[in-house]
């Protein structure tokens, strides 16, 4: 089943199937221990570069900065839904502890 | 690889969009296949609509392009016209009501939960009125800024009226020019101020001097490559060209179509020419110029002005153009001051009528987001003045109204991250009601833009203020980086962001500490950029002690994940978009 995934409004949003799913402005607790020396960075989410797919995973490649050391930049893949049924599912992303994964462009 | 934007707009782009976007309008926002609607939505822009953002689908706002900010006796009305027939959706603002106008920092004017379906009688009425919103948005020539008062400002030295106006006939529907790699600002201003802020602008023409042929000739030099976005702020650079009145469109029309051939068409995050200026150098954009673009041998630059620069510069002399100002036929223009930019429907129109009764009826819009109505003679003054709306729009604000500039924000806009508008208002009040700024200091400009996009100008203000996101107790909520000591004149300069991540509720009292430490520290009758200026980063941190204070703000949570801020029942999916052209909901039943 073909998905379309694209970066829209100059990376305010990740459109999935044609519809806005996942917006900048939200605040993630990754797993990303290259990204900064915080033990869990806190993450919000500036501007959305590229959106790919890990087998059912949506993921997207986002630049921002860790709230609590100011380090700034892009921290890798990082899942935000999955697919079901060809259906896009949000993840409960302001609550679980996202895993940062170096990845491929889809 | 071609963007999804470069794709979609080499299908269909420019003026053919309309015809398109009129059929969508008469078949009805259902009508607009759902795999189809980024696409159009992109191309939308062009003809200066732009969807509002999820949780508002549907709705749009329309940008009204006034070439520097210039409505002609008359067009106050209409705008006032249109906002309150066709801006009232299914949110109230409790500040602002439910029509408003938003006089934008490039001079236009945006209205919003405009209905697809209202497009074409909105456009036949704008149209038969002078005004239009053709490439308000998108990728083309935007609306050209410049000093709102040009051709009758006494302290310009040329008129650059006749020259904006020849720019904006020409590019404006001109297909050569209709696809740019991305958006084309430019400022042309005659007067001897800076108040054309080229400064930030992808193009620049300032007004210069030049000896040619044994006499001293006024025109124009040329800047290229300045603009704030993506935390990446540029000031535009000097390509060593003047340029006399009457060839202002052949060299504008060259650099805008050696941006379109040369710009970066495969990462719109660098696709604008202040990039291509990097890259190039300013030697390279001059030679390429002339090689390729201009049919007559380039003047190199002339005698600036910029020595005479005051206009936002935080120091003596015209810093906007608010209060009364003498025009150069004798007559008075007076600057209204518009609190963050945005007046009721109802405003407009009684602004309007005033217009109409002490002067000509014609309004001027600024790059501060303020109005000005010119044309009102000395005899007429004192009564305008004692007019009540004057009470609200102030032709001598407190230094904090007058100062305030804010952008859009969460309410509507997809990119920010913050609410911008009625914070900012909110916070210009408590100012006011509670910090005394230090003697002397009779302007104060805080900039807040709600993302990295600075549609607010935050680089430019002595306060910038910029959203994001921190926790508080553990709790996400919105805060701000503060940056200072911004400003344009002979030496503009960005803001230092010194200060990073401040709950918004501790904004205020960052400022109130601020100043006190300006008061405390200051060296004679040193202004706040240059108390800034001598002090680094660290100790400059040091003096902005974010506080709670009396301020509140019931703004702190996500607002961006509601379908509007204001609602009652607010959740995203409390709203009643998508809706027909009436307003009912869209149900799965239609």
């Amino acid at each position: 089943m073909s998905v379309s995934l694209r970066v829209l409004d100059d990376g305010a949003w990740v459109s999935v199937n044609d519809s806005r799913q996942v917006s900048v402005s939200e605040l993630w607790r990754l797993d990303a221990p290259e990204f900064c020396s915080c033990t869990v960075p806190d993450f919000v989410v500036e501007n959305f570069q590229s959106v790919g797919v890990d087998g059912r995973t949506i993921t997207a490649n986002v630049y921002g900065q860790c709230i609590q050391c100011g380090e700034t930049g892009v921290p890798g893949w990082i899942p935000v839904g999955r697919l079901k049924n060809g259906e896009y599912v949000d993840l409960d992303r302001e609550n679980v502890v996202l895993p940062a994964h170096d990845g491929h462009e889809n | 690889m071609p963007t999804d934007v470069e794709r979609w707009k080499s299908e269909v782009y420019g003026n053919e969009i309309r015809e398109h976007l009129f059929e969508f309008a008469e078949e009805g926002w259902d009508s607009i296949p759902e795999d189809e609607r980024d696409a159009w939505f992109e191309r939308f822009k062009w003809w200066g609509l732009y969807h509002q953002r999820s949780g508002q689908e549907s709705y749009f706002m329309l940008r009204i392009g006034t070439p520097n900010g210039r409505l002609d006796p008359g067009q106050l009305r209409v705008v006032g016209e249109v906002a309150k027939e066709y801006a009232t959706g299914p949110g109230t603002n409790p500040i602002f009501g439910d029509a408003y106008a938003d006089i934008t920092t490039r001079q236009a004017i945006q209205l919003h939960w405009i209905k697809l379906e209202d497009v074409p009688d909105l456009f036949e009425k704008l149209e038969a009125n002078g005004l239009t919103a053709q490439q308000a948005c998108g990728d083309s020539w935007r609306n050209i800024v410049g000093n709102p008062m040009a051709g009758n400002d006494a302290e310009e030295i040329i008129d650059a009226w006749p020259v904006i106006k020849e720019l904006n006939e020409t590019f404006k529907g001109d297909d050569d020019h209709s696809n740019l790699p991305r958006k084309w600002k430019v400022s042309v201003a005659g007067s001897a101020d800076g108040s054309g802020q080229g400064d930030i602008n992808d193009l620049a023409l300032e007004p210069a001097y030049k000896e040619i042929d044994g006499e001293r000739t006024v025109g124009f030099n040329v800047r290229v490559g300045g603009g704030l976005a993506r935390n990446e702020p540029r000031h535009a650079r000097d390509i060593d060209v003047w340029v006399a009145p009457e060839d202002a469109a052949a060299v504008s029309g060259g650099l805008s179509a050696l941006f379109r051939d040369h710009g970066d068409r495969e990462n719109r995050y660098n696709a604008r020419i202040k990039f291509l200026v990097d890259e190039w150098g300013t030697e390279k954009v001059r030679e390429v110029l002339q090689e390729d673009y201009v049919d007559f041998e380039l003047e190199t630059a002339g005698e600036d002005v910029r020595d005479q620069y005051t206009y936002n510069a935080g120091g003596d002399g015209r810093n906007d153009l608010v209060g009364i100002h003498k025009q150069k036929d004798g007559k008075n223009f007076v600057g209204l001051n518009v609190l963050v930019g945005r007046m009721g429907a109802d405003d407009v129109l009684e602004l309007a009528d005033l217009a109409e009764k002490y002067g000509s009826g014609a309004a001027r819009l600024t790059q501060r987001q303020n109005i000005i109505i010119p044309d009102v003679p000395d005899e007429e003054l004192d009564e305008f003045l004692s007019e009540d709306l004057l009470d609200h729009y102030s032709p001598d604000p407190s230094p904090f109204m007058r100062g305030s500039v804010a952008c859009t924000g969460t309410e509507f806009c997809s990119l920010s991250i913050v609410e911008t508008k009625n914070r900012q208002v909110r916070f210009a009040r408590w100012l006011k009601e509670n910090v005394e700024l230090p003697e002397g200091i009779d302007q104060f400009h805080i900039h807040l833009s709600g993302c990295t996009a600075s549609c607010a100008q935050p680089q430019i203000a002595d306060v910038s203020l910029r959203g994001m996101k921190t926790r508080k107790n553990g709790d996400p909520v919105e805060a701000l980086d503060i940056g200072l000591g911004g400003g344009l004149g002979e030496e503009p300069q960005f803001a230092r962001w010194v200060t990073q991540r401040v709950p918004v509720d501790e904004v205020p009292g960052a400022i109130k500490n601020l100043l006190a430490s300006f008061e405390e520290l200051r060296e004679g009758d040193e202004t706040f950029r240059d108390f800034i200026q001598r002090h680094d980063d660290d100790e400059l941190a040091d003096l902005v002690e974010p506080e709670e204070t009396s301020y509140e703000d019931p703004m702190m949570h996500n607002t961006k994940r509601t379908w509007y801020p204001y609602a009652e029942e607010d959740s995203l999916d409390a709203g009643p978009a998508p809706t027909h052209a009436d307003g009912t909901p869209i149900t799965s039943d239609d």
